[in-house]
């Protein structure tokens, strides 16, 4: 199957902040591949490096060593096969729902019309429709991250970068949403990268988790979920062997071993 | 005073049986005339005592009518001046002055603010000198450009005008620099991710992010152009404008001053309203701040 993001032998340094100090290695030697309408989740301690991942993906960065490729093709700047969702909606607070739904395509000049039509399509599709007109502040927090999920839809990326996207929602609401993305992601055929620090999430979303290390961040393990129903993750997490999974994701990151927080 | 708060004072003590029905019913009842209309029964008491304390109590203390003039005298010197002073040529004048110099000032200001805001490098280069303009009492200007500009009546309004550009010019420069730093960096990243030019980026994230800090510097420039224009007038010795009845009241008396002064700050409100209505217009998305939070359109 095709391989829709591909991380090669990817190393990320960051020069040091003031002179005589130390640069950081964010990761050392990434090796992933995501293949056509895959989800792979990412865990890791905080501050492992797992969102650089994802800047570099996006092109928002570049790798000090290593290659990374989406649909093929090296990543040399931002481009339209990708776009990324993040912990923090960032709706624009000057633009109404439905203006900042439509903010990606009026970037890239797709004519209003058609604009405007695929974002209402989007919004009626996440129970958005009746606040089209309504203002960020006026909206819920998981009303607000729809309206984010809506907008990075609008903009049809082949692939999805999921940067711990529902982490500052309540327990609730976070449920419905992932049941929200799971669904999208599977009747719309993408393909998704999760970061993520809820194990749970990543076993009930993603067909694979890849298990980070501390600083300088490597891939230490992957774990297929090998699980039905990633289309439906509100019937997938009541599954037996989740707890299995999560016990084995537990030990990988330490949890309960000593106690350790990682803040 | 000190002797009537206690029977004011709500019972502390345990209420007696019954209390609670009796209390829900108080709750539910009409507030009383005196609650519901407290602030503008004290509102009428502070301005009768403001208006009767300056009409007879400077008299009472013996301060002399010459030093400071009744509420009567200036009243009846407004109706001197309109009839015979042409006050309304001098306020409108004034009016143009502070307008114009508040405009330039502010286009000015943003303009700078914007280019400084977009260029680091630029405003560290610039920021001893930005620091020190903003040190400086920038009225102290004004005799440079009586120099500058001669004798004629306009060469006079432009001095009052420069003025004014000067004062207003820093607070919106340097509120527009602050807010143009402080936009949200991931905000830029997302437009980045969506292939944002750097003028895109500037006119959908930076410019809009401003708006709010662009507004207050606006308010507090709206109120500078006035003290702008006066101090320009009076330099300049303007034959026209109410610095110009300022002026006349050194030898005309202490109401003229005072008329001066009240139609000034009449002014100056006027123009501190407009700037109010424009905000409202433009940041109509942000959340309203009014009082007690009566009008406040929650989210959720």
């Amino acid at each position: 199957m095709a391989i829709r993001l591909q991380f090669e032998r990817v190393t990320k340094s960051f020069p040091p902040q003031r002179r005589g100090g130390e640069g950081v290695t964010a990761i050392v030697d990434v090796d992933v591949r995501v293949a056509d309408r895959e989800v792979v989740a990412l865990i890791g301690p905080s501050g492992c490096g797992k969102s650089t991942l994802l800047n570099l993906a996006s092109g928002l960065d570049r790798p000090s060593r290593g290659r990374v490729y989406v649909d093929g093709s090296e990543v040399t700047g931002p481009n339209s096969h990708v776009a990324f969702m993040l912990q923090r909606d960032l709706l624009l607070p000057w633009r109404s729902i439905l203006d900042n739904v439509t903010f990606g395509q009026e970037i890239q000049h797709v004519e209003r019309e058609r604009r405007r039509e695929i974002a209402l399509k989007l919004l009626a599709k996440y129970h958005l429709g009746d606040f089209v007109d309504h203002y960020p502040h006026q909206l819920s927090g998981g009303m607000r991250q729809r309206a984010a999920l809506a907008r990075t839809m609008a903009m049809n990326p082949d692939v999805l970068l999921l940067d711990e996207p529902f982490s500052a929602l309540d327990a609730q609401t976070k449920m419905v949403l992932q049941q929200d993305l799971a669904r999208t992601l599977w009747e719309e055929k993408k393909t998704a990268f999760l970061i993520t620090h809820d194990l749970l999430e990543a076993i009930a979303l993603a067909d694979r988790v890849l298990v980070m290390s501390r600083r300088p961040g490597r891939i230490v393990r992957e774990i297929a979920v090998d699980l039905p129903e990633r289309n439906n993750p509100m019937v997938r997490r009541q599954r037996p062997e989740i707890g299995k999974l999560m016990a084995e994701l537990m030990s990988l990151l330490d949890i309960g071993q000593g106690d350790r927080l990682d803040g | 005073m000190a002797e009537s708060t206690p029977t004011a004072a709500v019972p502390t003590v345990t209420p007696p049986a019954g209390a609670a029905a009796h209390e829900a019913e108080r709750l539910a009842a009409p507030p009383s005339f005196w609650r519901a209309y407290r602030v503008p029964i004290w509102s009428a008491i502070v301005l009768v005592l403001f208006v009767a304390g300056w009409e007879w109590g400077f008299r009472a203390l013996g301060v002399p009518k010459y030093f400071i003039p009744t509420l009567s005298e200036i009243g009846s010197e407004f109706v001197r001046a309109y009839e015979r002073m042409d006050l309304v040529n001098h306020t409108a004048v004034t009016s143009f002055e502070v307008l114009l110099g508040f405009a330039l000032g502010s286009i000015l200001g943003m303009t700078m603010g914007y280019i400084l805001g977009m260029s680091p490098t630029a405003e560290v280069v610039l920021s001893p000198y930005i620091l020190a303009l903003q040190i400086a009492p920038k009225v102290a200007f004004a005799p440079l450009f009586v120099l500058w500009f001669g004798f004629s009546v306009e060469a006079k309004m432009s001095v009052a005008i420069l003025v004014a550009v000067l004062v207003v010019f820093f607070p919106i420069m340097i509120n527009v620099l602050g807010a143009v730093r402080a936009v949200d960096p991931a905000m830029i990243n997302l437009a980045r991710t969506f292939n944002a030019t750097r003028w895109q980026i500037f006119w959908k994230i930076e410019f809009p992010a401003s708006m709010p800090a662009l507004f207050s510097g606006l308010r507090i420039g709206s109120t500078l152009a006035v003290i702008g224009v006066t101090v320009g007038e009076l330099v300049g010795g303007i034959n026209r404008g109410l610095g110009f009845l300022l002026l006349s009241g050194e030898t005309m008396g202490a109401p003229l001053v005072f008329l001066a002064i009240i139609v000034l700050t009449v002014i100056g409100i006027v123009a501190y309203c407009a700037v109010i209505f424009a905000e409202r217009r433009v940041l109509h998305y942000m959340p309203r701040r009014d009082f007690g939070g009566m009008n406040a359109q929650g989210g959720k």
